[in-house]
């Protein structure tokens, strides 16, 4: 690309090419760019980190280590670690079953995959309310039994589930639709079965976009606040997650204990984050290497 | 083997892809599936392969009824349009994938999979491309390893969808030639489906022309060319 793009001093100062803007317009572009990310993005995520170091290290690390903080760093991973392998699986089967099988009301499922990013957060959270709480039917009968769903760990599960339930499928359909079929009846035609055919070709050809999608996942699993704030009913030390002991701690003025626990939150974010880029990086290379001949 | 069409009938929804069409392919032949597109020759071919079920009728191999056999059953070596090769496995391990699916019992061990790709790689006159990707061939190159990863799996019969659709006018009359050596030197019954007369004319035995899901006519190239059944073909064989 770059080898037909004279070098900027060779090229006569008075031709612009049609898609360069102005000098001056491209300078209010770029500050505008870079003053919205300091302003918006940088500063706050600076100012977690000072507000949580403001006593200094040891109190930041001392008020991580009382029960409460401790066992909504467990909650949200244990969280993270059941809904996000479910939410890969049914992403791979809602994708698979959408890119390569012709069906009446495939556009309707599609609408369907994406409620969850319309749908506010909050009414979700109300709707597991209504409908495993103790007083609906099925939530009477589970809480009889011993198996309460909502104020606990299953219903706290199903609220993150359902909040992030589109990213594997949203990542995986465009490029399953762009892979087609055909190597998969290859495969059929060779003799292997649809398991064997499933798991040697299907997956290995998705699996950088299902490591994506199994990322973002993990991100917005581990920050979701509005569904389980609803459904978990709060019960510090049980059912309070990392962002909604946040939140308490917040409320209670225990600015250091609240902002270490929001700086622990946002270095779990930094590392999915670091895991993506390098992700992006790697896949890059790959497509790279897959354009070369 | 020889294959009997019977009255195979093809719908997708409401629109007829197929009309009831017979064909008898004797064994051994070299069968051109001959027609515009939206004739359903690739939905016939895909038929024999058991990648789609008729709608109505029946195929036959050697005079047994074949038509509710799986795909993997049918064993047919199986050429994509833009075929189809495994983008994250090797030359090698593409062609060896079929032997690899293979259960336990009629594996090959490793030693004889390695000595069959090989020995395929040098019957496409590719003896050295074994550990590359398909993404580091060329169009020629990537129609012989599918032509390869077909005959692996010594498959019944030899199905081709559009074969030298992809490439460019010289690879084309080379590969020509390339497919009547491997279908002489094999044996094997062979359908390939093309939209291209000549490439028709010139390698096949037995040329089957079609337009709108119907068979127009059946015959050997040169009594096509002498005598053209309907219109269609006149029209279709000259232009």
């Amino acid at each position: 690309m770059s080898d037909t793009t004279l070098p900027v001093s060779a090229r006569p100062s008075h031709f612009r090419a049609a898609t360069d803007e102005t000098p001056t317009a491209r300078r209010v572009m770029i500050g505008l760019a870079v003053g919205g990310l300091l302003l918006l993005v940088f500063a706050p995520l600076i100012a977690v980190f000072a507000e949580a170091l403001a006593r200094g290290w040891g109190a930041a690390i001392a008020s991580l280590g009382n029960r409460d903080s401790l066992a909504a760093i467990r909650l949200t991973l244990t969280i993270a670690a059941i809904s996000v392998p479910l939410n890969a699986a049914f992403g791979i089967a809602a994708a698979w079953f959408i890119t390569k099988f012709d069906f009446r009301g495939k556009a309707f499922l599609i609408t369907l995959i994406d409620l969850p990013f319309s749908v506010s957060p909050v009414v979700a959270g109300l709707c597991i309310v209504l409908m495993f709480g103790a007083n609906s039917a099925i939530g009477g009968w589970l809480v009889a039994n011993g198996y309460p769903i909502v104020f606990a760990l299953p219903g706290i599960v199903l609220a993150t589930m359902f909040v992030t339930f589109p990213f594997v499928a949203r990542e995986l359909i465009p490029v399953m639709i762009e892979q087609g079929r055909a190597e998969e009846e290859a495969a059929l035609t060779l003799g292997a079965s649809g398991w064997r055919t499933f798991w040697t070709v299907t997956v290995p050809n998705i699996k950088w976009a299902l490591l994506y999608g199994v990322l973002l996942c993990n991100a917005r699993a581990m920050g979701e606040f509005g569904a389980v704030a609803v459904v978990s009913g709060k019960i510090r030390g049980q059912t309070a997650t990392m962002p909604i002991t946040i939140e308490m701690l917040y409320n209670e003025y225990l600015s250091v204990a609240a902002f270490s626990l929001a700086a622990v939150l946002t270095l779990l974010a930094l590392l999915t984050l670091l895991f993506k880029t390098l992700l992006e990086r790697h896949v890059a290379g790959q497509i790279a290497a897959n354009h070369r001949h | 083997m020889h294959i009997d069409i019977d009255e195979i009938a093809k719908t997708f929804g409401t629109t007829a892809a197929l009309h009831p069409v017979s064909l008898a392919i004797p064994s051994g032949a070299l069968v051109a599936l001959l027609g515009p597109s939206g004739s359903g020759k690739t939905t016939l071919l895909r038929i024999l392969g058991g990648l789609e079920y008729p709608s109505s009728g029946r195929v036959l191999f050697n005079g047994q009824d074949a038509t509710g056999m799986t795909v993997q059953e049918r064993r047919a070596g199986f050429v994509f349009q833009s075929y189809a090769l495994f983008r994250h496995m090797t030359v090698f391990e593409n062609i060896a994938y079929g032997l690899k699916a293979r259960p336990r019992g009629s594996r090959p061990p490793r030693a004889e999979i390695a000595r069959r790709v090989n020995k395929l790689l040098s019957l496409i006159q590719l003896p050295d491309i074994g550990a590359r990707y398909p993404s580091q061939l060329s169009g020629g190159q990537r129609q012989r390893v599918a032509l390869a990863r077909a005959l692996a799996i010594e498959p019944r019969m030899l199905l081709l969808d559009e074969p030298f659709g992809a490439l460019d006018a010289k690879v084309r009359k080379e590969l020509r030639q390339g497919l009547r050596d491997i279908h002489d030197e094999t044996g094997l019954t062979t359908v390939f489906v093309t939209h291209d007369q000549d490439e028709a004319m010139e390698l096949a035995d037995l040329v089957v022309v079609m337009s709108m899901g119907r068979i127009e006519q059946i015959g050997r190239p040169q009594d096509i060319r002498a005598t053209p059944a309907t219109p269609f073909v006149r029209e279709f064989i000259t232009h």
